[in-house]
């Protein structure tokens, strides 16, 4: 295999990560509104406990998305 | 081939070109032309500063413009309050410029000014430009933690209640999730406003090449295509938002644990 196939198969296979991201980022904002649906008092208070959730798991997910730049377009 | 001419380069809208000022204006080797990136850095600056402004006539019973100011300090005031306590009331400045001022470059490199012939320039969609915010976030959390607490800082980097002989990995452990929070931070932002706009950018590249490749394309490809691309755009618009929110968060938490240690 020739290196630019070898870049271009590495950048798709970075985008697995962006897919399991989002199953990170839905997994955060269902099991929220579970419990926000079950204690609706409490909710209000922790939505910035949620965005820190979100902004976690979204990173790993952006990571991979620079994984695959940087394979398209730096190495 | 119709398909190779209509290629749209998704990479050409991060550009960065000298608008005045030519190539040759260097102080110390580094070129300092004003390129589109400070352009729109000015845009958003001014564009704020109006924003503010306009809410900065104290009436007694505000008017619109005076509540959606307030609205935002208000917002921002109960974020710190919420996160740091009494103490976080002084980095309200700090906290309310660095919002404002990514949500308004993430919205301004939204607009469509397109249709008049005027590219917008994402400036957060830069990784130098995101980093330079995340290193004054950071820089303020090392400044306040030292001034404040002295070398008892570093017991930051050992929580409570650690083993005595967990302690050595744990510090560095801790230190190292410390040290990479500048690059988190900035390359969260950087890196969704990138995505963003490089998928608006793939999207509308199907449209002008599926238009481009006569009406059996058209139906199949262009008309879905640009629905997407529409609820793209109000997706990017919760993003632009949501990004400018975690980076004010995630900066006041930093400053919490400078602030009041663990």
């Amino acid at each position: 295999m020739d290196a630019e196939a070898a870049k271009l198969l590495g950048a798709g296979l970075a985008a697995i990560g962006a897919g399991l991201a989002s199953l990170g980022v839905g997994n955060v904002f269902a099991k929220f509104l579970e419990g926000a649906l079950r204690n609706p008092g409490a909710a209000d208070a922790q939505q910035g406990r949620l965005f820190i959730g979100f902004a976690a798991a979204e990173l790993l997910g952006l990571l991979s998305f620079v994984v695959a730049i940087i394979l398209l377009f730096v190495a | 081939m119709a398909a190779e001419q209509a290629k749209v380069d998704p990479m050409h809208q991060f550009t960065i070109e000298p608008i005045l000022g030519s190539q040759n204006w260097e102080i110390a080797g580094y070129n300092i032309a004003f390129t589109n990136s400070a352009l729109w850095m000015g845009l958003a600056a001014i564009a704020l500063w109006l924003f503010v402004f306009g809410g900065m006539k104290r009436q007694l019973v505000p008017g619109r413009w005076q509540m959606a100011v307030e609205s935002f300090t208000g917002f921002i005031d109960d974020m710190l309050e919420a996160n740091i306590g009494k103490a976080g009331r002084k980095y309200v400045p700090y906290v309310f410029s660095l919002f404002m001022f990514i949500l308004f470059a993430n919205i301004l490199g939204l607009l469509p000014v397109g249709l008049f012939g005027v590219h917008p320039f994402t400036f957060t969609s830069h990784f130098t430009v995101t980093g330079v915010l995340a290193l004054l976030s950071f820089s303020i959390v090392l400044v306040v933690g030292f001034a404040k607490h002295g070398f008892r800082f570093f017991s930051l980097f050992i929580p409570h209640g650690t083993p005595v002989v967990m302690m050595p990995l744990i510090f560095f452990v801790e230190l190292a999730s410390f040290m990479v929070r500048p690059f988190s931070l900035a390359l969260r932002l950087f890196v969704a406003m990138m995505a963003g706009h490089l998928l608006l950018e793939v999207l509308s590249s199907f449209v002008i090449s599926g238009f481009n490749n006569g009406i059996g394309t058209s139906v199949i490809v262009v008309i879905p295509t640009f629905l997407l691309m529409i609820g793209i755009c109000a997706l990017e618009l919760l993003v632009a938002g949501i990004q400018a929110y975690v980076f004010a968060l995630l900066t006041s938490l930093y400053i919490n644990d400078a602030e009041n240690l663990h």
